[in-house]
C-alpha cells in the first residue's frame, strides 16, 4: 500500500501506522462513569467488509494523523484526510 | 560437432572458456552458457534424483519452471541447495553438487521407494505410523524427516551480503521478449519513466531510450498493494550477491509470455524427457542440442516450430507424435520438408530407459503399439499464459477453451497484460491431451514432488475433490516451481476424473514469490550487528572512555555499570549506588523520551492526558504525571516541568517514548484538535544527564553560571529552570530524583553530552563523583520503590501501583471513564508492595511467584509474583511485587516460587519504598 | 434415538487407517478406500448447527458427537473443509501461556493433542519437538520466568535455559555477533507442530464417522431470530432451522456476527505466513525470536516454515504487503543466519479475528441458543481441540467448561481482560 499523505505526498506503507476504527468517536461526557456507551467505543467495532475510515499515523514522516477511508476487502484507499 | 555443442550459432561467448565441476568432474562450457546448458553440452543428463521415489532426473526445461534439474552450487558456507540449473549462469571455478542421493547419483539406495512405491501412495502417511504413540517422534518421524527434504542448507552463517533498493517509475514491464520491448519503448516515446525487467541472462534489449532503465537478470517475484512490485536482481558471482528491488511503479504492463506444459506418461520424468520449447531454447540461445535423435510429441502446432530447427542444425528427428487425430497441414508440411514421419491420433505410452531416454512406447491410432528409438522426448502439452502475477492478487484465473489455458481474471489495479501473456499469439490449434491412460508405469504430473496421475486419481477417490484438497493431500504443486508445468495437467486429470469440465473444477492460483527468493536478499543488510539502528546516548564516547559496559535498551545502547579492576557487574553496581547515596554520581537520562509541549493550551492538553491535575502548576516547577490508556489501564508516567506560561517539557520512560508521542499527537489532532498546542519530540536534541547524591548541588553549583542559585530555597525540590553553565551554554536544570537523593538532572544541547559529562566529573572530583550505569539505577528505584517497565506492563491499574490518589475525580482525562470500573480497583487484586528475604540473604528474583506459605504449588494458590529484584548495598536482596490485597499484608511472610531457577525462599512483605521512605534525602 | 442414529451412519463409515489398511490396499492398487468424509447434502433440521468447518467448527461437532447427546448435527462450509486458518498457519502447537484465565484451556488443548491421533484414528503427525522462545535481556528473561513458573503452578513443565545451556542444543543461532545478544530460552518440550490440513481432514472424517453432517459449499447468508431466539440459518442451498446454533468461524466472526446483530470487540487483520524449500532436516524444534516477532519450526518435507507479526491493517484480503515480508526475514536471518541462503518458496496470508485483549472468545451471545467462537488472534490452530471440545461443552451444556470460564464476552465490559501481552485494547498490538 501508499499512502498519500497530505503533508508529505505518496508514500510507502512502511512509514506509517495503523491503530484504529475512525468510525467511532469518544464520549463527550467527562468520562465520570464507565458507561457503555464507553465501553463501547473502546472496545466494539463494525469491522465490516468494504469502506471503512480509520485512523493512521505517519510515524516515520510527518506525524500527522490521517483519515483513511480504505476498502479493507481490496486494500484500495478511497480517500485520505487530516482530522 | 563437439559432444552436443553446435558448430555455430547461439548467444554465447565462445571466446570465454569457463572450467566448472559438477559431482566433483570438470566440464567446460562458454560465457552465457547456465549451468544447464553447459551440463548438456557436455552430454550430462541425469543431473539429480526426486524427492519421494528417488527416480533418475534431468534437465526438463530451460527456464524458471525447471521441476528437476535442482543442484547443490557451492561449497561449505556458500553452498546454496535447490538452485535449478536453469538459471545459473556458470563462471569460472563454479561447483555444483546433484543432491537427495546416497551414495551416489548413479546408484541411490533410496531408490527402493521406487519399488515401495504402492505403500506410500498420496497420503499414506495420513493412515499410520500412529501406534504406539510415542514412536512418531522416535522412530517414524525422523525417517520421514530424513527421506524427504531436498537439498542440504550448509547449517553455516550465510558469508554473502546483499542489498535492497527502491526505484520508482511512471511504467513497469515485466518481462523483455518481443511484446516486452515493443510495450517499453511505446511508453518511453510518451516521455515517461520505463523500467523493463527480464529474469533470463541472455535477455539484452538493443539500443532502447534513455527513460527506459534495463534490470537485467531481474525477476519480479510480487505484486503488492499501491503498484509496489517485488524482484530480484542476481549478480552473479559478486557480492553482494543479489538485490531486492522495491519497485513503486504508476502502472504495469506484464508481458511475461507463456510457460509450456508437457504431455503425461509413463516414465515422464526419465532424463532426455524434456519441453519442446526448451529443447529450441538449448539449440538457439546456448547452441546446444540436447540430443542426437529427437521424438516430438506434440498436440498443437505452435510446437511443430522445433521441426525446422532440428532440421536446420543437423539434429535426427525420431518421429512426430500428434496426439490430434488428423495433426494439422502445418504439421505435415514441416515434417515433409524435413523428411519426418508424422504419427497422428497417436500418443507416447512410455519412455524407456534407466538412467535416460533409449526410446519410446507409442499407441498408434488403429491401436497397435510401436517402439521408437530416440536419446530425447521434446513434449508440447500446450501454452499457459504466465499469469502467476496476476492471480497473486485475489484474481481468479479465467479459462480459455481456444487455447486450453487460463488466462488472467481481474488484473491488479494499474496493471495491463499483453502478448502470450494474455493468450494471444498461442495457437488455438490444439487438442487437449492431458495424459495417456492406464499405463504400468509411473505417470508424473508434478515431477519435482513427484505426484502421479494415480495420486491425483486416489486424493479424489478419497473425497479430497477440491483442487486445493488434492493439492494439499497429494503436495502437488508444492515444489519449488509451484507446479508451474503441473497445475494445469493435475486440474484437467481431476475433471476427468470428476465428469466435469476444467472450469467447473477449479483453477489454479499462485502464491507469491515467482520463483523462490533467498532469505538473506530479503533480510538485506538488516542481519548481525546491523539487525536495527543502534541509537547512543550523547556520552556515549565519554562513557566508552570511562570503562562502561553496555547493555541493549530498545534501539538505545546504554551504559550498564562503570567497572574498576576487579569488579563484577555486581560489585561495580553496589560501589556506584553506595557514591551515590553517600557522594554524589552521574548517569545519562537522556534515553527518557523528552516532549517539548507549547501553546496557549498546552496546560489544558495536560489535564487531557494526565490523570493528575496542571493548570495549577507554577512556572518554574515539575509534577509527576500517571498517563493511562483508554481502557483504564496504566500507559505511562514520568514528570514534566513547567518552563513557562505556555510552555512544558514532559518525560516519558524510555520504553515508551514513541508510543507516548505518537499517542499525544492522536489527542492533539483527533481528539481535542480545539487546543491550540503543539508537540515535538526533543529526545534527540538534549543531551539530559542526572546529578544525583548529597554532594549534587555542590557539584551543580561549579557548573551554573552567576547569578543563577542553586541553594535548597532559592530552587527546591521539584523545581525547574532554563539557564546557562560553563560560560554561557543553554541548559535545563531539574531537581528531581529518581535515586531518592538530593539530585539534579541537568539537560544541555545534545552535541554537548560528552562534554557536560566531563565537566560534571571534573566538578565532582573532590566529592569522589562516580558515572553510574543502568544496574545501579534499577537498584536504587526499587530501593525507591518506583514503579518502572516491570510494573508498568500495560496489565496493570493506577490502584495496582498505589496510585489511585493520582486520578483526578475533577476533569475529565484519557482512561477517566473505564478505570472507575469495579474490578479495576477491586481491593483482591494484585497490588504493589515490597519484599525482603526473610533470612535477609538469599536472592529475589523477578518472575518468582507469590504463594501462601504451607500451601500447595497450585495455581489455586498463585497470589502474584515479583515485578522487578535487586541487591541493594545497604539493604540487602530486596524486591517490588504484585500481591493479592497487597497493602493490607505488611508485615506477613509469603513464599517466593521459582522453580524454573531453583529460587524458593520465603519472603516478609514490607511497604514497597525501602529506602528513606519519608523523602527527608529529597528535599535536602 | 440417538445412539441408534450412531450406529446406524456407522454403516456409511470408512474402513480404519491403520498401516494393515494401508498394506492391503496398496495390493489392490488402492481401489478400496472411501471418502475421508461423506458429502452430505443439508438437511430441513438439525439440533445443533454448526457455522463454519474450519478447525474449530470441526472438533466441535466431533466432540459434541462424541460426548454430548445432543441430537443431529451439521457443519456448514461456505467453501471446501479447511480453507480458512485451519489450513494457512505456521502449525505450531504450544501451551506456555503465563496467565491464569488462558494456561488450563491450552493445556487441555495440548493433552487433547497427545491422545488426538489416537481418538480420531489419523495421522495428524503432532510431533512434540519443543519450543524455545529466546530472550535477549534480563527484562525479558524475568518475564519468561514469570511465565514458566506459572506454567509450573498448572503442573506443567517449563525451563528457563541461559545462553550456555540453549548453545548446547543450538550452536548456530547468531550469538557473537547479535545486536541484541542472546541469552537463554524458555522451553516448552511437549510443545510442537501438527499437520494443519490433517488436522481439519482427521476430525472431519472422525465427526462424520459420529454422524455429523459436514455440507461443503453452503454459506449461510442470514440467521433467523425469532424474539430473541435463534431459529435457524439462511444458505445457499436453502434454509435450515436449528435447536442451537454456534459460530466457529475465525475470519468472519464479525460478518456472521453481525447477521444475528452482533458487535464484537474483534477487528479482522492479515497475517502472512512464509515456507522456504525442501531441506534436509536443519531445524529439530520450534523457535521464536525475543528480538523482533519471528518464529520457525521445519516441517516433515523439509520447508522451513515461519512466520512473524500480523501486517498491521484491517484486512478481509488474504494477502500482505512487503514491509512485513522483509520485516520477517530480517528477524530469521537476525537470529539464524544460516538460513540467508535459504529460499522463500511460498508466501500466503490468512485472516486473524484479533480481540481487543489478544485473547479469545468461547461464549453464549445475547441471542437465546446462539453460541458463538471466535476471536483467536493468530494463536487459533494450537488451541484447535481444546476449542472443540469447550465449544462443544457449552453447546451442549449451555454453561462454559471450567478452562474456558474467562473467555466471557462481557469481560471486555467489565474490565476482566486477558491480556497477556499487555498491549491494551488495539487488535493489531497483540
Amino acid at each position: 500500500m501508499r499512502i498519500a499523505c497530505p503533508h508529505c505526498g505518496p508514500r510507502g506503507l512502511d512509514e506509517f501506522l495503523y491503530t484504529q476504527d475512525a468510525s467511532v468517536t469518544r464520549p463527550k461526557d467527562g468520562g465520570a462513569a464507565p458507561t457503555p456507551e464507553w465501553t463501547d467505543y473502546v472496545y466494539l467495532r463494525e469491522n465490516a467488509r468494504g469502506p471503512r475510515r480509520e485512523y493512521w499515523y505517519h510515524s516515520a514522516g510527518c506525524h500527522a494523523w490521517l483519515v483513511l477511508t480504505r476498502d479493507v476487502s481490496t486494500h484500495e484507499i478511497l480517500s485520505v484526510e487530516l482530522p | 560437432m563437439t559432444g552436443y555443442r553446435l558448430p555455430t550459432g547461439g548467444l554465447i561467448d565462445r571466446d570465454r572458456l569457463i572450467t566448472f565441476s559438477f559431482d566433483g568432474k570438470y566440464f567446460t562450457g562458454y560465457g552465457g552458457d547456465t549451468l544447464a546448458s553447459a551440463l548438456l553440452a557436455n552430454g550430462v543428463k541425469l543431473v539429480g534424483r526426486s524427492f519421494k521415489y528417488h527416480r533418475p532426473r534431468g534437465i526438463f526445461s530451460a527456464g524458471s519452471e525447471e521441476p528437476s534439474a535442482l543442484v547443490e552450487l557451492g561449497v561449505g558456507a556458500y553452498r546454496e541447495p535447490n538452485t535449478r540449473a536453469t538459471m545459473v549462469e556458470i563462471f569460472e571455478g563454479l561447483t555444483a553438487n546433484s543432491q537427495n542421493r546416497f551414495p551416489s547419483l548413479r546408484y541411490d539406495l533410496l531408490s527402493i521407494n521406487s519399488v515401495l512405491s504402492p505403500f506410500l501412495a498420496a497420503g499414506f502417511y495420513y493412515k499410520t505410523f500412529m501406534w504406539p504413540a510415542k514412536f512418531w517422534e522416535k522412530l517414524y518421524e525422523p525417517l520421514i524427516r530424513r527421506a524427504a527434504g531436498l537439498g542440504r542448507n550448509a547449517g553455516l552463517q550465510d558469508p554473502d551480503s546483499y542489498e535492497k533498493t527502491t526505484e520508482f517509475c511512471d511504467v513497469l514491464v515485466v518481462g523483455a521478449g518481443a511484446d516486452g520491448v515493443k510495450a517499453a519503448r511505446e511508453a518511453a516515446s510518451q516521455n515517461i519513466s520505463v523500467i523493463l525487467c527480464d529474469e533470463n541472462p541472455l535477455a539484452a534489449p538493443a539500443d532502447l531510450p534513455a527513460t527506459v532503465t534495463f534490470l537485467a537478470r531481474t525477476t519480479v517475484f510480487a505484486v503488492y498493494d499501491g503498484g509496489t512490485y517485488a524482484a530480484i536482481t542476481q549478480l552473479p558471482n559478486a557480492n553482494p550477491r543479489q538485490r531486492l528491488v522495491r519497485i513503486v511503479a504508476g502502472s504495469s504492463v506484464l508481458a511475461t509470455g507463456a510457460l509450456e506444459r508437457p504431455l503425461v506418461f509413463a516414465n515422464n520424468d526419465l532424463p532426455g524427457v524434456m519441453l519442446a520449447g526448451a529443447v529450441s531454447d538449448y539449440i538457439t540461445r546456448y547452441a546446444v542440442s540436447p540430443g542426437r535423435n529427437i521424438l516430438l510429441a506434440i498436440n498443437n502446432d505452435d510446437a511443430a516450430a522445433l521441426i525446422p530447427l532440428l532440421a536446420a542444425n543437423g539434429i535426427g528427428i525420431a518421429g512426430i507424435v500428434d496426439t490430434r487425430r488428423k495433426s494439422s497441414d502445418h504439421v505435415y508440411h514441416l515434417a515433409r520438408e524435413a523428411g519426418v514421419a508424422v504419427f497422428a491420433g497417436a500418443a507416447i505410452l512410455a519412455a524407456e530407459g534407466k538412467l535416460g531416454v533409449t526410446g519410446a512406447k507409442i499407441h498408434l491410432h488403429n491401436g497397435t503399439t510401436l517402439r521408437l528409438a530416440c536419446d530425447i522426448i521434446a513434449s508440447s502439452g500446450g501454452f499457459n499464459p504466465n499469469i502467476a502475477l496476476t492471480s497473486q492478487f485475489d484474481a481468479k484465473p479465467v479459462w480459455n477453451e481456444g487455447i486450453a489455458a487460463f488466462t488472467a481474471g481481474t488484473l491488479p489495479p494499474g496493471a495491463a497484460i499483453i502478448g502470450k501473456a494474455a493468450g494471444q499469439g498461442i495457437n488455438a490449434n490444439i487438442a487437449s491431451h492431458w495424459h495417456s491412460g492406464f499405463n504400468p508405469g509411473k505417470s508424473f504430473v508434478d515431477l519435482q514432488n513427484d505426484v502421479t496421475v494415480k495420486d491425483i486419481q486416489l486424493a479424489n477417490q478419497e473425497g479430497f475433490s477440491s483442487v486445493e484438497h488434492v493439492k494439499r493431500y497429494t503436495t502437488l504443486g508444492m515444489a519449488t516451481d509451484q507446479g508451474k508445468t503441473a497445475n494445469v495437467n493435475a486440474l484437467a486429470i481431476l475433471a476427468e476424473a470428476q465428469g466435469k469440465t476444467i472450469p467447473e473444477t477449479g483453477t489454479t492460483r499462485f502464491r507469491p514469490p515467482y520463483s523462490p527468493v533467498s532469505l538473506g536478499a530479503l533480510a538485506g543488510a538488516h542481519k548481525g550487528k546491523t539487525f536495527k539502528p543502534t541509537r547512543l546516548a550523547p556520552t556515549h564516547e565519554f562513557s566508552t572512555e570511562q570503562g562502561a559496559t553496555f547493555i541493549e535498551t530498545g534501539m538505545w545502547l546504554r551504559a550498564q555499570y562503570y567497572p574498576r579492576p576487579g569488579e563484577d557487574w555486581l560489585a561495580a553496581a553496589q560501589r556506584e549506588v553506595t557514591t551515590v547515596r553517600n557522594a554524589v554520581g552521574i548517569c545519562d537520562v537522556t534515553t527518557l523520551g523528552k516532549i517539548d509541549i507549547q501553546g496557549p493550551d498546552a496546560a489544558k492538553f495536560l489535564e487531557c492526558v494526565y490523570t493528575n491535575s496542571w493548570t495549577n502548576l507554577a512556572i518554574g516547577r515539575v509534577r509527576y504525571g500517571l498517563m493511562l490508556r483508554e481502557d483504564g489501564f496504566v500507559m505511562d508516567d514520568g514528570t514534566t516541568a513547567r518552563l513557562g506560561e505556555t510552555h512544558f517539557v514532559m518525560t516519558t520512560t524510555t520504553a515508551n517514548a514513541g508510543k507516548v508521542m505518537q499517542h499525544l499527537e492522536f489527542c492533539a489532532q483527533v481528539l481535542w484538535p480545539e487546543l491550540d498546542v503543539s508537540l515535538i519530540s526533543v529526545t534527540d536534541q538534549w543531551a539530559q544527564i542526572a546529578v544525583a547524591g548529597p554532594q549534587s548541588r555542590a557539584t551543580i553549583a561549579k557548573l551554573v553560571d552567576a547569578p543563577f542559585d542553586v541553594s535548597n530555597e532559592a530552587f527546591p525540590y521539584m523545581g525547574c529552570a532554563s539557564l546557562t553553565i560553563c560560560n554561557g551554554t543553554p541548559a535545563r536544570l531539574f531537581r528531581i530524583s529518581f535515586s531518592g537523593e538530593l539530585a539534579y538532572e541537568l539537560a544541555v544541547p545534545a552535541r554537548y553530552g560528552n562534554a557536560l559529562a566531563a565537566k560534571l566529573m571534573e566538578a565532582g572530583a573532590e566529592f569522589g563523583i562516580t558515572p553510574y550505569g543502568t544496574e545501579a539505577l534499577g537498584i536504587m528505584r526499587i530501593e525507591k520503590g518506583h514503579a518502572a517497565g516491570p510494573e508498568l506492563n500495560g496489565q496493570t491499574t493506577a490502584h495496582d501501583l498505589g496510585l489511585h490518589k493520582l486520578l483526578s475525580k475533577k476533569k475529565d482525562f484519557i482512561g477517566r471513564a473505564l478505570a472507575a470500573r469495579p474490578v479495576l480497583t477491586d481491593p483482591a487484586r494484585q497490588t504493589l508492595v515490597g519484599l525482603h528475604p526473610e533470612d535477609g540473604t538469599s536472592i529475589l528474583r523477578a518472575g518468582s511467584h507469590l504463594l501462601p506459605i504451607g500451601a500447595a504449588a497450585t495455581a489455586e494458590n498463585d497470589q502474584g509474583h515479583i515485578t522487578s529484584a535487586a541487591r541493594s548495598p545497604s539493604l540487602g536482596p530486596i524486591a517490588l511485587a504484585l500481591l493479592t490485597n497487597g497493602p493490607a499484608r505488611i508485615g506477613e511472610k509469603i513464599r517466593v516460587y521459582d522453580p524454573v531457577r531453583q529460587g524458593d525462599c520465603i519472603a516478609v512483605i514490607v511497604h514497597p519504598v525501602h529506602y528513606d521512605p519519608e523523602g527527608a534525602r529529597l528535599h535536602a | 434415538m440417538c445412539i441408534t442414529l450412531i450406529a446406524s451412519q456407522e454403516f456409511f463409515a470408512p474402513m480404519r487407517y491403520s498401516a494393515f489398511s494401508v498394506i492391503t490396499q496398496a495390493l489392490r492398487g488402492h481401489t478400496g478406500w472411501k471418502p475421508a468424509w461423506r458429502k452430505a447434502e443439508p438437511a430441513p433440521h438439525y439440533d445443533v448447527v454448526i457455522i463454519g468447518g474450519g478447525g474449530g467448527g470441526l472438533a466441535t461437532a466431533y466432540y459434541l458427537a462424541r460426548h454430548h447427546n445432543v441430537g443431529r448435527i451439521a457443519v456448514l462450509e461456505k467453501g471446501w473443509l479447511g480453507n480458512g486458518s485451519i489450513g494457512r498457519n505456521t502449525t505450531i502447537i504450544r501451551s506456555n501461556y503465563g496467565l491464569p484465565g488462558n494456561i488450563p484451556f491450552y493445556e487441555l488443548s495440548m493433552k487433547l493433542w497427545e491422545g488426538l491421533e489416537q481418538d480420531i484414528n489419523y495421522n495428524a503427525m503432532v510431533s512434540q519437538r519443543g519450543i524455545f522462545n529466546i530472550y535477549h535481556n534480563d527484562a525479558q528473561r524475568d518475564s519468561y520466568a514469570r511465565r514458566g513458573n506459572a506454567m509450573r503452578l498448572h503442573g506443567m513443565e517449563a525451563e528457563l535455559l541461559d545462553r550456555a545451556q540453549l548453545r548446547k542444543e543450538f550452536a548456530y543461532l547468531d550469538y557473537e555477533n547479535a545486536r541484541f545478544p542472546i541469552q537463554g530460552a524458555l522451553v516448552q518440550r511437549r510443545a510442537g507442530t501438527a499437520r494443519h490440513d490433517a488436522v481439519a481432514w482427521g476430525y472431519a472424517r472422525a465427526a462424520d464417522k459420529l454422524g455429523v453432517d459436514i455440507i461443503e459449499n453452503c454459506e449461510v447468508t442470514g440467521i433467523d431470530i425469532e424474539n430473541g431466539i435463534v431459529k435457524g440459518v439462511q444458505t445457499t442451498r436453502g434454509a435450515i432451522t436449528a435447536g442451537k446454533v454456534g459460530i466457529a468461524v475465525a475470519g468472519a466472526s464479525s460478518l456472521v456476527g453481525a447477521m444475528a446483530g452482533l458487535r464484537l470487540p474483534i477487528e479482522s487483520h492479515a497475517l502472512q505466513a512464509f515456507v522456504s524449500e525442501g531441506l534436509k532436516p536443519l531445524l529439530d524444534n520450534v523457535i521464536t525470536f525475543g528480538a523482533g516477532h519471528f518464529y520457525i519450526s521445519q516441517s516433515d518435507k523439509g520447508g522451513l516454515v515461519f512466520g512473524g507479526d500480523i501486517d498491521g491493517y484491517n484486512s478481509y484480503a488474504a494477502r500482505g504487503n512487503l514491509p512485513t515480508v522483509e520485516d520477517v526475514c530480517e528477524g530469521g536471518i537476525a537470529l539464524m543466519p544460516m538460513i540467508g541462503r535459504a529460499r522463500l518458496l511460498r508466501s500466503w496470508g490468512g485472516i486473524m479475528d484479533m480481540t481487543m485483549d489478544g485473547s479469545p472468545i468461547i461464549d453464549k451471545t445475547p441471542v437465546g441458543n446462539l453460541f458463538f467462537n471466535g476471536g483467536w488472534c493468530y494463536g487459533g490452530f494450537k488451541a484447535t481441540p481444546a476449542s472443540g471440545f469447550c465449544f462443544a461443552h457449552l453447546l451442549a451444556r449451555e454453561e462454559p467448561h471450567p478452562v474456558a470460564a474467562a473467555y466471557r464476552l462481557d469481560r471486555f465490559a467489565e474490565g476482566k481482560l486477558i491480556d497477556e501481552k499487555g498491549a491494551g485494547a488495539q487488535p493489531n498490538l497483540h
